[in-house]
């Protein structure tokens, strides 16, 4: 069989602006070599900046803002595409190649209907209108869209995030292209509408004998759709193999370290110890009117130890820890923290209130004031709470840079200046600066890379035993919960459906949408989204 | 400051050169302020070199005045108008509320009247001295300062580290002063430009319509009055204080276009 697509020795540059210094020329891409026969998916993975997007762009002759493919060659159906005309490109693009972007929301035209902007290319090709409509319609029903009769007329904003992915995955196959790229098409999606999405895009690849380029970070993921997985870091090749080989038998360290990313080993640790946050029967909104975020939500999180708060978006998570701030003060229930009840409103708290009880962002890039060096961000709690000044201040921020393994050397610079993982370090510095009793950390992992992310577990943890700082952690990643928790609770359109101990809330018997959120998330198994789906059939069956 | 572009260099030279001559006025001046040296609207000649004026004052010592006057007027001008702009719309942005509501309607009435117009009835009522006219001008442009300022805070005031800093327990102050302020400086900066401008476009106004600056001080718009009729025998003595607002104007606005342009990013920029 010929390869449809082959990639030889790939060279992908771009001129960086480095602040303060003259601007070069880096690489992002070296090397790369890859074989894609009709038919077949090959999965691209790796953290970010590891290039796969350049790639999966590079197949299209195209680069992002100033990328320039500087060398080695693309081959589609044995033509060089690199070295085509702007004018062949453009019959070659959105017809021959199609793109399926990670943020259905952002890259669908918000004034246009969806059945307009899906057939758009196909009519550009040359097909009547009313055979590419069928052909979309057809599409919608493949991807299991709901009414798929209809529900091209509806615009970007009347259906949900999953819907809205599965319809860019129809605008993608509805030319009849021959080669898909998936950008990172369900990292946005909750899990309980990921899998329902990897399921449809999977069945449409097949059924449309299409080949794809699958592009995720996420390798349980991949593993459910690819044939072969190429494992990418620094814009370099670690590993190519079948998806198999790659999951049960990885060569490298790298994809080693990739494939046991998030088993953290901890144990729960013992009942008893006092609690340091006591929330009763709370329940908020947001306004005057505004529909109800939190329902009689209780919980308990004892010293020294590590809440979970579970749940989709949506869930109230995040509203919760707003509660308990006293950003928004609730409309109902109390909040008892290291034995005092806490004034609802953050005016009507004390400092050390307001010491002891410290957070962490999810987004550490805006978390930080662009324009205050490192020493500024951590030092001012030990100035504000402790009137620490000159070298007492200075020792006391070296010593914190040290226990987030960073070091003095840190001090000076800017968050600007620093990676992401490094900036989630700094927050986690400046929340400890106060020597709170709790730290509220809300979604602190899910903007951080596999590898980063376990770093910052792992000192979240190691913080914790030399601490004995309690952290209410909110996630919707179930194996963060796994690696960080001692207790759970579990959050379902502003309610606690289930609340306890680590152990007794992961293990069954089971409520339905604890059961629907633990089976969602994917394992590192190749097969895993036909049982799922299929249990899933058969248990709605038997109803 | 590797490179300067060449309209910014332009603009760099004109601006420091009309400050300078402003500032060492009474030095480079040939004649005095209000002294009369030859015959009504001579020509231009080696012992006037811009000519005289319409009682035979000499009109390039006239114009060196009355550039100190127009530049220290605007400036000043300026100065209160951000102080008082900036701080208010910054409270406005980080209080909300009715905090917020209060002061943007108050500031939505003013800006409903014409600027000038509200100039011209405050000037009548009140003596026209510098330090009033000042105030006024600079009162009155606060208002557009007040929405700009507002408005850029109120985008930083919603980043996670202004509520970080509130969750510390951080006073208004500190809010403001260390968190907002460096973060909103390159807009502001490139305002202060336009509005150093517009000052200078007002206060000329104002002199050439009689309720600005009094005689025996006069400025570029009270210049241009005095020369007016001049302009019917073919006399440029009017023009000429015309042309140096232009080129000032022009000159202040490539600086700030370029100060707007090296600090619009977040990492210091580049160039």
């Amino acid at each position: 069989m010929t390869d449809l697509l082959e990639i030889r020795d790939l060279k992908i540059e771009a001129t960086s602006y480095p602040p303060g210094e003259k601007p070069r020329d880096v690489t992002l891409v070296e090397g790369v070599t890859l074989k894609l026969p009709k038919g077949r998916v090959m999965g691209l993975i790796g953290e970010s900046g590891a290039g796969k997007s350049t790639i999966g762009l590079s197949t299209l002759a195209y680069g992002r803002g100033g990328v320039r493919i500087t060398g080695g060659q693309v081959v589609l159906n044995g033509q060089d595409i690199l070295a085509l005309s702007p004018g062949a490109l453009r019959r070659l693009r959105g017809k021959t190649v199609t793109y399926v972007a990670q943020s259905a929301a952002a890259s669908f035209n918000p004034a246009k209907k969806l059945i307009d902007q899906v057939i758009e290319t196909t009519l550009a090709a040359g097909t009547p209108r009313a055979e590419a409509r069928a052909r979309a319609v057809e599409l919608f029903r493949k991807l299991s869209l709901p009414s798929p009769e209809t529900i091209g007329e509806r615009f970007p904003h009347q259906v949900s995030g999953g819907q809205l992915q599965r319809v860019m995955t129809a605008m993608a196959l509805c030319p009849k292209p021959e080669l898909v790229i998936f950008d990172e098409p369900t990292t946005a999606l909750d899990v309980t509408t990921q899998i329902d999405v990897l399921a449809a895009i999977k069945a449409a690849i097949r059924d449309e004998g299409v080949a794809a380029l699958y592009i995720t970070h996420d390798l349980a993921v991949v593993a459910q759709i690819a044939d072969e997985i190429m494992v990418l870091r620094h814009g370099k090749m670690v590993e190519l193999g079948d998806t198999g080989q790659i999951i049960t038998a990885p060569r490298e360290t790298y994809t080693r370290d990739l494939v046991s990313v998030r088993q953290i080993e901890h144990p729960p640790k013992p009942d008893g110890a006092a609690p340091v946050l006591t929330i009763d029967a709370v329940s908020a909104r947001y306004g005057r009117s505004g529909p109800q975020v939190l329902s009689d939500v209780s919980a308990v999180l004892p010293q020294g130890q590590t809440l979970a708060v579970v749940g989709e978006s949506g869930s109230g998570k995040s509203t919760l820890a707003r509660v308990i701030t006293g950003l928004l003060p609730p409309l109902q229930g109390r909040i008892t923290f290291a034995g005092r009840d806490l004034s609802p409103t953050m005016a009507g708290r004390s400092r050390e209130d307001l010491r002891e009880l410290q957070m962490i962002y999810q987004m550490a890039d805006t978390a930080m004031n662009p324009r205050q060096t490192v020493a500024t961000i951590i030092g001012r709690p030990l100035e504000f709470y402790f009137g620490l000044k000159g070298a007492e201040k200075k020792a006391r921020v070296d010593a914190l840079l040290d226990e987030i393994e960073l070091g003095p050397k840190f001090a000076d610079r800017f968050p600007a200046e620093l990676s992401g993982g490094q900036k989630q370090r700094v927050c986690i510095a400046r929340a400890l600066a106060a020597k709170p009793k709790m730290i509220i950390c809300d979604e602190v992992t899910s903007a951080l890379d596999p590898l980063v992310a376990d770093g910052i577990l792992k000192l979240l943890l190691d913080l914790q035993r030399e601490e004995g700082v309690a952290y209410l952690f909110i996630t919707h990643d179930i194996a963060t919960v796994r690696a960080i928790a001692d207790r759970i609770m579990v959050m379902h359109r502003g309610r606690v459906v289930r609340s306890g101990p680590k152990a007794e809330v992961l293990s069954p018997p089971f409520d339905a949408y604890t059961d629907l959120l633990l089976s969602s998330v994917p394992e590192m198994k190749q097969g895993w989204l036909e049982e799922v789906t299929a249990s899933r059939r058969m248990a709605a069956g038997g109803e | 400051m590797s490179r300067i572009p060449l309209s910014a260099l332009i603009g760099l030279i004109l601006t420091a050169a009309y400050f300078l001559a402003a500032i060492f006025a009474s030095v480079i001046a040939p004649y005095g302020m209000a002294e009369v040296a030859g015959g009504v609207w001579e020509p231009m000649s080696s012992a006037h070199w811009l000519g005289t004026d319409s009682i035979g004052r000499d009109l390039l010592s006239r114009m060196i005045y009355g550039g100190q006057v127009t530049i220290f007027v605007a400036t000043a001008a300026t100065i209160v108008a951000f102080v008082t702009g900036a701080l208010l719309g910054f409270v406005a942005a980080v209080s909300g509320g009715w905090v917020d509501q209060v002061l943007s309607r108050l500031v939505d009435l003013f800006m409903s009247i014409p600027a000038l117009i509200l100039a011209l009835v405050i000037l009548s009522v009140m003596p026209v001295t510098l330090p009033v006219l000042i105030a006024v001008m600079g009162l009155i442009e606060s208002t557009r300062v007040f929405r700009l300022a507002r408005a850029v805070a109120v985008d930083i005031a919603v980043m996670d580290y202004v509520e970080a800093a509130r969750l510390r327990g951080e006073g208004l102050v500190w809010v403001i002063f260390r968190e907002i302020l460096p973060n909103a400086l390159s807009p502001l900066v490139a305002e202060a430009g336009l509005r150093f401008i517009f000052m200078v476009l007002f206060i000329s106004t104002l002199s050439f319509l009689g309720l600005g600056v009094q005689p025996p001080l006069a400025d570029w718009g009270g210049i241009v009055k005095e020369n007016k009729d001049g302009i019917v025998y073919g006399v440029p003595a009017a023009l000429l204080p015309a042309v140096a607002i232009a080129t000032l104007a022009i000159s202040v606005n490539l600086v700030a276009d370029w100060i707007l342009n090296r600090t619009t990013s977040l990492k210091g920029g580049r160039g």
